[in-house]
């Protein structure tokens, strides 16, 4: 408890709590929930019936009707709580419902029917967390293929960034070679140039060398990132050239000194190009969806897009899916939110 | 001495693992790299090294870039450049044949224009907004209140989900039957057209952009307000400056390079703005929220007759136009320094 009050009136500097305080944790408690809530609220949709889920005005909770099984009907039946002529109430089962006029027979006495205005009834509901959604979203919604081919592309996209933008970097900071100067300038001046600048040259590039249909299509072309190249350099300026020359001194190759002292030392700026790198392909949209036509090769982003656009797709399964999709990336920030928005913070885009 | 835990065991355990198959690649390696350093000497090690990253940049982005305007010249539906016959400046002058410019009606192109007018409206209003929230958001998040790494993470979190993912949850929202529309008539008003009106689909196209965006910004902007040394506020406060004066004469000076570079990124990531809107209103109602990446990706990829020499062109010209922006950002990082 003193801990809460200590924690609410934690002021700047002074005892007194301060208007501008209050202020500032309303801000902070309206923005923790404008950003949160959506995606609170898709999870909890997610969980809903059809019946629930197209039902005005929403509620938070996954609520379901509760049935019973009868003797003498092949479905199970929906349960009411019926408020009789005689104005005593029981929980009936509906067997049909004929226009304003609802018909209910009671369980313990499936024989006896009880006809009653449909006013006069009112579901009984309980709240569950179903997977319905979930089993049935994947049987038309290729989770596991899409998944397997958004983690290829991620993982060897970004190794492939990692490796090639550190090596040139390297021999940008720490050599003094001929061409040097137009290089940099050249990858730098396409800084601001996106891919989807160039879209119909590249793939007719892809094309040509049939990278159609092929997660290398995605993967590869992206990997020259002038953003992580000049992050990189500037952050390998900084390691001292004695290093290197003492390397050389006790014969170790160009390679090693790369691999085994540029490299480990520029660590901070490796982890922020990782960050990036896997934010870039994992959420990639533009470019995966003009490589990709065929829906094995769909990574999960085009995957849920063109499901979302499929017709008779109801909307309790895209929200489903939709779940699924934000689960592992939220699972990575959960784990690593600190290292993620630190690092971004320090090295970032400056 | 420290008892050791199943759990540093383990890591320790990868640790070594790790460390081992690193050793064996970068030693692998260097057989490969040692040979190639015999040959071409030290001197040509740099160039080794930088080949991998020039090729993928040569053939993905250089190549492409020198192709486009080959495409630009020339005409016809056909996708290979030896089919396609040299047109000058025909498509050049098609986007840009109108009777009056501020009325897309009149243009020849007439969903050039209006994705054109339509990027010049969300662009505005969508930088407008991101940077005074990131700020606002910035500043509040620097008065250095218990729980701060975790509300920076709150605000940060919509920018890792996917354009696809922000674009669905907040049409599940809006949608007619949504949430927003279920607490307005809860509290006794009429539904409102989210999706179906063009000025709604507008206003929140830019509002689910801030909302998944910001927080980027509001980073960047609160590594800038940490960089302010603290002497400066003391020194202030010594000399009798109320906050308020001391915000206006230390902070946004102080801060000013971050907000111009916070105001070119969100600037040129708003002139390509594509995947959130694709997904969200597909342009739509109408063309209300067609913007200028989503014409070059219809007129080239999606419509039944491509026209990749419109695409092309209309590219280049929003190249020219991200050119001129970042010259003028270089502009203003040279100033700064």
């Amino acid at each position: 408890m003193g801990k809460i009050k200590s924690f609410l009136t934690r002021t700047r500097g002074t005892r007194r709590l301060h208007f501008t305080d209050i202020i500032t944790y309303v801000y902070l408690i309206l923005g923790t929930i404008l950003m949160f809530g959506p995606v609170i609220w898709l999870v909890f949709s997610s969980f809903k019936t059809q019946a629930e889920i197209v039902k005005f005005p929403p509620r938070l909770l996954p609520y379901r009707q509760e049935t019973v099984v009868v003797e003498g009907y092949e479905d199970p039946l929906p349960l009411y709580t019926v408020t009789l002529e005689d104005g005593s109430t029981a929980e009936l089962a509906q067997v049909r419902r004929i226009g304003l006029e609802s018909q209910l027979i009671d369980p313990a006495n499936p024989d006896e029917i009880i006809k009653v205005p449909i006013d006069q009834r009112e579901p009984i509901e309980k709240v569950v967390f179903s997977l319905d959604n979930y089993i049935e979203g994947v049987e038309s919604f290729n989770f596991a293929r899409y998944l397997r081919n958004s983690l290829i592309v991620t993982i060897f996209a970004t190794i492939l960034t990692l490796l090639i933008n550190s090596m040139a970097a390297f021999a940008l900071a720490k050599y003094h070679f001929k061409g040097r100067e137009p290089i940099f300038f050249i990858m730098l001046s396409t800084l601001m140039v996106p891919l989807s600048v160039i879209l119909v040259p590249v793939f007719l590039v892809i094309t040509t060398i049939n990278w159609n249909n092929n997660l290398l299509g995605v993967i590869v072309p992206a990997a020259a990132t002038p953003t992580g190249l000049f992050l990189l350099r500037q952050y390998m300026l900084t390691i001292p050239d004695e290093l290197l020359d003492a390397a050389r001194m006790d014969g170790a190759s160009e390679w090693r000194i790369y691999a085994q002292i540029i490299l480990p030392l520029a660590k901070p700026a490796l982890a922020v190009l990782t960050i990036f790198s896997v934010m870039w392909r994992w959420n990639d949209f533009l470019w995966p969806l003009i490589v990709l036509s065929r829906s094995e090769y769909f990574t999960l982003q085009i995957g849920l897009n063109s499901f979302q656009g499929e017709l008779n797709v109801q909307w309790n399964l895209i929200l489903a899916m939709t779940v699924l999709t934000l689960l592992p990336i939220t699972f990575v920030f959960a784990i690593l939110q600190r290292n993620i928005t630190t690092g971004i913070a320090t090295t970032g885009m400056k | 001495m420290t008892t050791q835990s199943p759990g540093n065991a383990i890591r320790e355990g990868f640790s070594r693992i790790s460390y081992g198959t690193n050793n064996f690649v970068i030693s692998f390696l260097d057989i490969i790299f040692g040979t190639i350093q015999r040959w071409v000497g030290l001197k040509g090690m740099p160039y080794v090294f930088v080949l991998p990253n020039l090729l993928v940049f040569g053939i993905f982005i250089l190549f492409p870039m020198l192709l486009n305007f080959v495409y630009a010249f020339t005409g016809s539906t056909e996708f290979f450049l030896d089919q396609r016959p040299w047109v000058g400046t025909a498509n050049f002058e098609q986007l840009l044949t109108c009777d009056n410019f501020l009325d897309p009606n009149s243009c020849y192109q007439d969903r050039f224009w209006r994705s054109i007018y339509g990027t010049m409206g969300y662009v505005i209003g969508q930088v407008a907004w991101m940077v005074v929230m990131s700020m606002v958001t910035a500043l509040i998040l620097n008065r250095g209140m218990r729980g701060r790494g975790f509300f920076r993470s709150v605000f940060f979190y919509p920018v890792l989900l996917s354009p696809i993912v922000v674009a669905l949850i907040w049409k599940w929202i809006l949608q007619e039957n949504g949430l927003l529309n279920g607490i307005i008539v809860s509290l006794g008003y009429e539904k409102l057209p989210f999706l179906v009106d063009a000025q709604w689909a507008r206003f929140w196209v830019i509002g689910i952009s801030v909302w998944a965006f910001m927080g980027f910004y509001t980073l960047i902007l609160l590594a800038g307000l940490q960089s302010i040394p603290a002497d400066l506020y003391e020194a202030a406060s010594i000399d009798g400056a109320s906050e308020w004066h001391a915000f206006w004469s230390i902070t946004l000076p102080l801060l000013m390079p971050t907000v111009i570079v916070v105001l070119v990124l969100s600037l040129i990531r708003a002139v390509q703005v594509f995947d959130i809107v694709f997904a969200f209103t597909g342009g739509g109602p109408g063309t209300a929220t067609l913007y200028i990446v989503q014409y070059i990706y219809e007129n080239g990829f999606s419509s039944p007759n491509k026209l990749y020499g419109l695409a092309a062109s209309a590219s280049l010209l929003m190249a020219g136009t991200l050119v001129v922006l970042t010259l003028i950002q270089l502009r203003f990082r040279r100033e700064e320094v």
